[in-house]
């Protein structure tokens, strides 16, 4: 961003005319590229991110989002497009997680062991990628910072198919996702393939976290998928308006930062996490007023939010 | 990183054997703080995973980048910077959970947002202050363990002993309050408190360890060892102690084999043999057999041996408390 326009000039000036200063911003095809494919990162983050929240599987999602800087960088040194390495790894890391064998509720030190271990050793494989691929060390903060400079039209058309992919897979497993992530014993009672949805849930992860790490960068993606969930579960009990919120919430928190990180010299990371973190902590401040104000009146959903 | 190997080829006529390693003082640096660093994440790494508390470590680490890029910024030392961070969001964590523990998506949310700020921060760095090295955020991340001078490796080999030392005075009472917290609590241990006190030690770790093998993979050297050990023997005590023997041989192995091929660095050396160790424990356990590890209630084995021996100890008083 600052790079361009510093070349270009100075940075763009913001004129309280929204007006024209859209059509001024959007006059760049490059802003134009990063609009879409930032609206449609948040769509596929805040939707899978909402039942990461509800599954409480944020370690996991932390774990597959900064395997994709290993695939990046891995790309980057065999000399093929960073898409397919973002991918490649992800969902790779991914289907690992969900092999491992999972005891019962309480040993969730051992599992998360693992899972610490599976992302310190390959966050080491992308720092060695990078320094046998010497040309690349200046990017590796963008790699993993992200930035929205330089999206091909091809690279949101990728996009598009992967959100339209893993939006059509999540509708069509959704009610008994659903129903297992809210209660995974009464589920499996019922008939409902509790370890094959849990599969299936994380290979979705892997592919949303892959896409959405091209423009976040992989240590940001976390907060795309973490923060709207949790604020939309707050603001809503039931999952429908919940998980309506969650999408709606990432796609304006991505908005907004984009535009202020077009006038400003800082990274878009820093504005997307920053203005996710202050929806996350407004939605928990409502939350508490309002049950202070109706303390006898109902309920939220037990797995909404977080008690 | 190339300082190191050009130093390591200029010098590679001079010495024999492995013993000549010791004669390069980056090498002996990186040996006495990388050996402290391993003990102290070694044992607080155990307890990490005995409490389901990874996730925690996790976020400490990653604010230790924050705080290290925000001192940069400011002009102050980076262990400044490191030190107050982690310090202060372990209290934080421990002040918003019950009983020390948070919430895993308050936690994520948290840090997720300090991890932004550090962007915002290493931007700040980089274009501000340009006579800085734009490396500075990197070595951050991955470390930079042959980089350390004689002042600094003595000071992050005494901050580790001070860590270590604190942690098995303690060791006993954080051992029984993280197995049976509510037993221990109604026995008169402090819970509330040791649980603080062991988040501050996790805190001052991370800064600590930040230093040899980087913020973001700081993590495998909490997790692997303790990981590995907690699946080699079912005794607490055992497992604490094996666990630092552990991290030690694996922080010697990775500096070993970061010396003998220059073109892998320290931390990958590291993590590569901490990975590999764990990995191999695993093998171990296929042999014997799942159900059998798993146990009967889905608590750890060794969470399981020592609320048994608890029990046979001290309970008969109580009786009726048994929780199986």
């Amino acid at each position: 961003m600052t790079d361009v326009l510093l070349a270009a000039g100075a940075l763009p000036t913001w004129s309280w005319n929204p007006v024209a200063d859209l059509r001024e911003m959007w006059a760049f095809p490059f802003m134009v590229n990063a609009f879409r494919a930032g609206t449609l990162v948040a769509v596929g983050a805040g939707a899978m991110g909402w039942f990461m929240v509800l599954r409480r599987q944020s370690f996991a999602g932390h774990t597959v989002a900064t395997v994709g800087f290993p695939g990046a960088a891995c790309a980057a040194l065999l000399g093929v497009s960073v898409s397919y390495g973002y991918f490649a790894f992800c969902v790779a890391a991914a289907l690992v997680i969900a092999a491992m064998p999972r005891g019962g509720r309480a040993a969730g030190g051992h599992e998360s062991a693992v899972t610490g271990t599976v992302q310190a050793f390959l966050l080491a494989c992308g720092f060695l990628f990078t320094t046998l691929y010497h040309g690349l060390l200046g990017g590796v903060t963008s790699l993993l910072f992200g930035s929205f400079l330089g999206i091909t039209s091809g690279q949101v058309w990728l996009l598009l198919a992967v959100t339209a992919a893993v939006l059509a897979v999540l509708a069509a497993v959704g009610r008994p996702l659903l129903f297992a992530s809210v209660d995974p014993d009464v589920a499996a009672g019922r008939g409902v393939p509790v370890r094959a949805l849990s599969a299936v849930f994380l290979v979705l992860l892997g592919a949303a976290t892959a896409e959405a790490s091209q423009i976040t960068g992989t240590l940001l993606v976390f907060a795309l998928l973490v923060m709207p969930a949790a604020a939309a579960q707050a603001l809503s009990a039931r999952p429908a308006v919940s998980l309506a919120l969650a999408v709606l919430i990432a796609a304006a928190v991505t908005w907004a930062g984009l535009t202020v990180a077009y006038y400003s010299p800082y990274p878009v990371g820093f504005y997307v996490t920053t203005f996710a973190f202050a929806a996350y902590v407004l939605s928990r401040g409502g939350r508490y007023v309002r049950e202070r104000i109706a303390r006898p009146a109902l309920e939220p959903l037990p797995a909404g939010g977080a008690a | 990183m190339t300082a190191h190997a050009m130093s390591h080829t200029l010098a590679a006529g001079s010495g024999s054997g492995w013993l000549a390693a010791f004669t390069h003082p980056y090498f002996l640096h990186a040996f006495l703080a990388g050996s402290a660093i391993a003990l102290a994440a070694g044992l607080t790494g155990f307890f990490l995973v005995l409490r389901a508390q990874v996730f925690t470590g996790d976020a400490l680490s990653h604010v230790a980048f924050t705080g290290a890029l925000a001192a940069l910024a400011g002009g102050y030392d980076l262990r400044l910077g490191l030190f107050a961070a982690t310090v202060a969001v372990a209290l934080l964590i421990g002040a918003i959970g019950r009983g020390g523990r948070a919430d895993d998506v308050a936690i994520g949310s948290v840090f997720a947002w300090i991890l932004g700020l550090g962007a915002f921060f290493l931007t700040l760095y980089t274009t501000s202050r340009s006579a800085g090295n734009g490396g500075a955020g990197v070595s951050v991340l991955f470390g930079s363990l042959f980089g350390l001078s004689a002042g600094q490796a003595l000071t992050a080999a005494l901050v580790a002993g001070s860590i270590c030392a604190v942690l098995l005075l303690i060791a006993r009472p954080l051992l029984f309050a993280s197995v049976d917290e509510a037993v221990a609590a109604a026995r008169g241990v402090p819970v509330r408190l040791l649980g603080l006190v062991f988040l501050v030690l996790v805190g001052a770790c991370a800064a600590e360890a930040t230093q040899a093998v980087g913020s973001l993979l700081l993590l495998g050297l909490l997790a692997a060892p303790a990981g590995a050990a907690a699946r080699l023997t079912d005794r607490p005590f055992r497992g604490l102690a094996l666990s630092a023997v552990l991290a030690l041989a694996e922080m010697w192995a990775g500096l070993g084999l970061s010396y003998a091929v220059p073109t892998l660095p320290p931390s990958f050396g590291i993590m590569a043999a901490a990975a590999s160790v764990y990995g191999l424990t695993f093998l171990k356990g296929a042999g014997r057999g799942r159900d059998h590890e798993k146990g009967r209630n889905g608590t750890s084995r060794p969470a399981r041996a020592f609320s048994r021996l608890w029990q046979t100890a001290t309970m008969p008083a109580l009786g009726d408390t048994d929780h199986e």
